[in-house]
């Protein structure tokens, strides 16, 4: 029988905010255990939670980019169960009206462009973290994460492959940066992504028996995942088995889901309103400012980008996808306008350098308009495109002026004829042989003996004129 | 006179003259604790070195430098459940007997800031779930009326100290009644503030939206003193509210109740309660009339479902709030078990007593799939209705007055095996939690048995001035506060 997919997605995304949920604490990641708590994310006996108001500003924006209605009425629930790495046995969040509801994001996969339905978002704080092994007896339980704040999206189950699936995270993700509201760091955990999976016989209205899947850190992870899903769940439908409804880890090193426990097993959360925090009501009005100052979303501005300079998709996409760059290349094309180049050099030497010092492009010690002197000079032909790859690094690590490097390392382009045509008289003296092959017709030759005069000149010689004039010694 | 006699307003004014020093105060407190102590029971933890210590340093610094607070110098009890840095806060139970927080309540700090003088932590029912302090992991108190009663609870601790004349004042927490009742019970004066009042934050939550921290005291301007000093906004409790707090010791000036009305509720004077509670609150009805009150009968039809509502939210709210005592972070934890399960499972065993137990399993019960929306949703339902009962009547009346126990004070083992008889003697001041309105309990007289029988003055949210002020101008024309116990 043909089956098709069904499948839906929660993303828990961890708000940019400085401090926690419901306390003043830090949210830095990767800090020594324990360190960034306090009595209330500890949740010692007599401590309340107070509301982050910025956590609220942020779901806020990102509700409204991603088209949702905005809960005017807000209340925060108790879920309640027993883990060690949650301080207080519940986890304050959101379950009868949540902040975000009813919105839409839409992805493009190849030359389709589909909408994906977001059922809600909520606001919730995240748990901690049990600390397994590392040298000691038992286990250790780490709380610096308990509290942070947490935007849980809840699409409905509008997708149907591994390829959907991967670009409503890819466009969501883009999104929630854009917003900077989160860094979208899925090995950190601050993009964490949950897949429900059914499949259904073609044809079919009602859906299938759902599976979770949890354990996914990667968008590659999140495409193997599913399609093993999809074809674990096939096989058993055709051999006549059963799906039961259960959440499934991805193991990674197998490649394959697991049970990691049934629906049998499921928690009664026992929600109920939170009674220590107050019903928390938004003002229309300072929920219609955030819509007037969103700014230009990813996908919009990629489009503008293709047809305002010309740029290839590809480049539109990469250059889109934060905003950072995106900035970055719009003011190199204000003083540069040559869209393809400065995308050329910003997805490529630049990022380079950007990746291997992990720095983020806001910060980048090369600004636009160091970047721009670099390629103005390369237009101008005082250096060649080369030389000015050679010295990006330099450029990348020090305060100089391109101009400044340039001069120190004596890399101006040469383009005096009379010094140009010694050197290729050297070379055409030295390689006679490929002299008389040219002459004979070979006209490969030439590419050579150019590059032999550019090797003499360490690469300053500036490769039309060189060109030129071989050309003339050689045709006379 | 000893120091000991003397209430906390007139303490501070003696002290304040420089009449006595902090280390005056401090030593004849700690005497007449070592004297009453062994046979009231009311600490869970004396402070006595650290009292000692403050009071040095304090006298030191007032030689230099006279600058007091409302509150320097002063002997107040703290209810055992409510945070004390670096000073253990049990709330009476096993589960944290040995636990010391690293953190004053909001309360605290404020009391603090005023350089009071902690004597101790005082005892209740296990994390304030009780009526009689016979719920404490470390045995009941007594009543200094009569050794053999209890004091009432769960603030049974803080009111017989009170009442003992083990400190000039003492805090309490009052969720269905745990300040008012045991208050009735001793023959002192309690407050339960409007919520929101006062800051919850530090206060170890029995019930979140029913729980408020308030003053137990000899007299009604001791407990106007102590609420001013506890009183007011905390950003760190969500539900404290931001509003000015009135200057409640001037409140008190007036001694007339020319143009108040006060309304008695026929539903408070139904079966069950005591002739001798009837007939002393009746009398003080009469007295209030007397001072010029206009009093009239009014109705609240929902006080027979109270309880019943009551015992599902607080109940409700109470499975949740006492998850986090799992053994894993602070507190007890079970010895030798073999896993998660068996750790959450024999700590929370051997940690609780059954009182808590039995709240935790009923509180599990009605907030479980299935059973919400007939237990907890439909108990919030008739909340609401409770609240609008009270709404209507403060459009006719200003002050409410009833009894606030159906009997004086109970022996020791009398209800302790019958929950639900013990569950009714908070049945008067139960309905007020649910509302969140502002109630004093004060004596009014006593039984033939010589115990103290308590009366209850029920405000609008927010007016505790006028409740003030009414109670203190029947208090000074009946003069029952002057009457102490003769324990020594």
């Amino acid at each position: 029988m043909m089956f098709e997919a069904v499948i839906g997605v929660e993303v828990h995304a961890q708000l940019r905010t400085n401090s926690k949920m419901f306390c003043g604490c830090g949210t830095t990641f990767g800090l020594s255990a324990n360190s960034q708590t306090c009595p209330v994310c500890l949740g010692l006996p007599g401590s309340l939670p107070v509301i982050n108001r910025t956590a609220i500003e942020m779901a806020v924006r990102a509700g409204l980019a991603l088209n949702c209605m905005i809960t005017a009425n807000n209340r925060f629930a108790r879920k309640n169960y027993f883990y060690p790495d949650l301080p207080k046995g519940y986890q304050i969040s959101q379950y009868e009206d949540p902040i975000c509801q009813h919105g839409w994001i839409e992805v493009a996969v190849g030359a389709v462009t589909k909408r994906v339905r977001i059922r809600r978002a909520h606001l919730e704080e995240d748990a901690g973290k049990n600390v397994h092994g590392a040298g000691t007896a038992g286990s250790r339980v780490d709380l610096n994460r308990a509290g942070t704040p947490l935007l849980e999206i809840v699409t409905e189950p509008d997708m149907s492959s591994a390829d959907e699936v991967v670009a409503y995270l890819k466009g969501l993700r883009d999104v929630l940066m854009y917003l900077d509201v989160c860094d979208g760091n899925m090995e950190e955990g601050s993009f964490r992504c949950e897949p429900n999976l059914s499949l259904r016989p073609v044809g079919q209205r009602e859906f299938g028996t759902k599976v979770e899947l949890k354990n996914i850190n990667s968008f590659k992870y999140v495409n193997d995942a599913i399609e093993y899903e999809i074809k674990r769940q096939t096989k058993v439908l055709n051999e006549g088995g059963k799906i039961y409804q259960e959440t499934r880890l991805w193991n990674i090193d197998r490649g394959e889901t697991a049970v990691m426990r049934s629906k049998e097993e499921a928690h009664d959360y026992r929600y109920f309103p939170d009674p220590d925090l107050v019903p928390l009501q938004l003002n229309e009005d300072w929920i219609e400012g955030f819509r007037s100052s969103l700014p230009e979303l990813p996908a919009v501005r990629a489009r503008r980008l293709i047809t305002e300079y010309g740029l290839p998709e590809y480049d539109a996409g990469v250059i889109t996808a934060s905003k950072g760059m995106a900035d970055y290349f719009e003011t190199c094309l204000k003083q540069f306008n040559e869209p393809k180049t400065v995308s050329n050099w910003v997805m490529g030497e630049l990022t380079r350098e950007l990746n291997n010092s992990g720095t983020d492009i806001t910060a980048s010690p090369v600004s636009p308009e160091r970047l721009v002197d670099l390629l103005t000079m390369v237009d101008r032909g005082v250096i060649s495109l080369k030389v000015a790859r050679d010295i990006f690094p330099d450029l990348y690590r020090s305060d100089k002026t391109p101009q400044q490097i340039v001069q120190e390392k004596g890399l101006t382009q040469v383009s005096d004829e009379g010094a140009l045509e010694k050197m290729i008289d050297e070379v055409l003296s030295k390689n006679p042989t490929q002299v008389t092959q040219f002459k004979e017709g070979k006209q490969q030759v030439l590419g050579f003996l150019v590059g032999q005069v550019m090797k003499i000149s360490g690469g300053k010689a500036n490769p039309g004129k060189v060109n030129e004039l071989l050309k003339k010694k050689l045709i006379v | 006179m000893s120091l000991h006699k003397l209430g906390l307003v007139e303490l501070h004014k003696k002290f304040t003259a420089g009449e006595v020093t902090a280390i005056e105060i401090v030593r004849a407190y700690f005497l007449r604790i070592s004297q009453v102590e062994p046979k009231v029971k009311a600490f869970v933890t004396q402070t006595k070195d650290m009292a000692y210590q403050q009071a040095e340093e304090l006298d030191h610094k007032l030689k230099v430098w006279r600058k007091t607070h409302p509150l320097t110098g002063m002997p107040l009890a703290v209810k055992d459940n409510i945070c004390t840095d670096s000073v253990p806060t049990t709330c009476s139970s096993r589960m944290l007997q040995h636990f010391v927080p690293p953190y004053d309540a909001t309360v605290v700090s404020r009391l603090r800031s005023q350089e009071y003088i902690l004597v101790g932590k005082t005892n209740l029912d296990e994390f304030a779930m009780g009526s009689s302090t016979e719920n404490s992991a470390f045995g009941p108190s007594r009543n200094p009326w009569n050794l053999h009663c209890v004091p009432g609870g769960s603030s049974g601790g803080s009111a017989a100290a009170v009442a003992a004349e083990e400190c000039a004042a003492a805090l309490g927490s009052d969720t269905g009644g745990s300040i008012r009742q045991p208050a009735a019970f001793c023959g002192v004066v309690g407050v339960k503030p409007t919520y929101g009042r006062v800051s919850r934050y530090g206060l170890i939550a029995f019930a979140s939206s029913l729980d408020q921290i308030g003053p137990i005291t000899r007299n009604v301007p001791d407990a106007a003193f102590l609420l001013q000093a506890i009183a007011g906004h905390d950003p760190m409790d969500s539900t404290s509210v931001d509003r000015p707090v009135p200057d409640y010791l001037k409140a008190l000036q007036k001694r007339d109740l020319k143009n108040v009305r006060i309304g008695v509720p026929v539903e408070f004077f139904a079966e069950g309660i005591d002739p001798e509670v009837e007939r002393a609150v009746r009398a003080a009805i009469g007295e209030l009339k007397q001072l010029g009150a206009e009093v009239k009968e009014i109705r609240l039809p929902r006080t027979d479902a109270a309880v019943a509502v009551y015992y599902v939210i607080a109940t409700a709210e109470a499975s949740s709030n006492l998850a986090r005592f799992d053994g894993v972070k602070f507190g007890f934890r079970a010895k030798e078990t073999k896993d998660l399960l068996e750790l959450y499972m024999k700590t929370r065993q051997e940690g609780f007593g059954p009182e808590v137990k039995r709240r935790i399993m009923l509180g599990t019960y009605v907030l479980s799939a299935g059973y919400y929306d007939a237990y907890y949703g439909k108990a919030q339902a008739v909340r609401t209705l409770v609240c609008q009962d009270f709404e209507a009547a403060f459009k006719e009346v200003d002050l409410i007055v009833t009894p606030a126990t159906p009997t004086p004070a109970f022996k020791l083992g009398e209800k302790s095996e019958d929950p639900l008889q013990m569950y009714l003697s908070d049945i008067f001041t139960i309905s007020v939690n649910l509302a969140g309105l502002p109630a004093i309990a004060l004596p009014c007289g006593f039984s033939k048995a010589g115990l103290p029988i308590g009366l209850q003055l029920i405000g609008r949210a927010f007016e505790e001035d006028m409740m003030l002020r009414a109670a203190h101008a029947y208090e000074q024309s009946t003069a029952w506060y002057r009457q102490r116990p003769s324990i020594r």
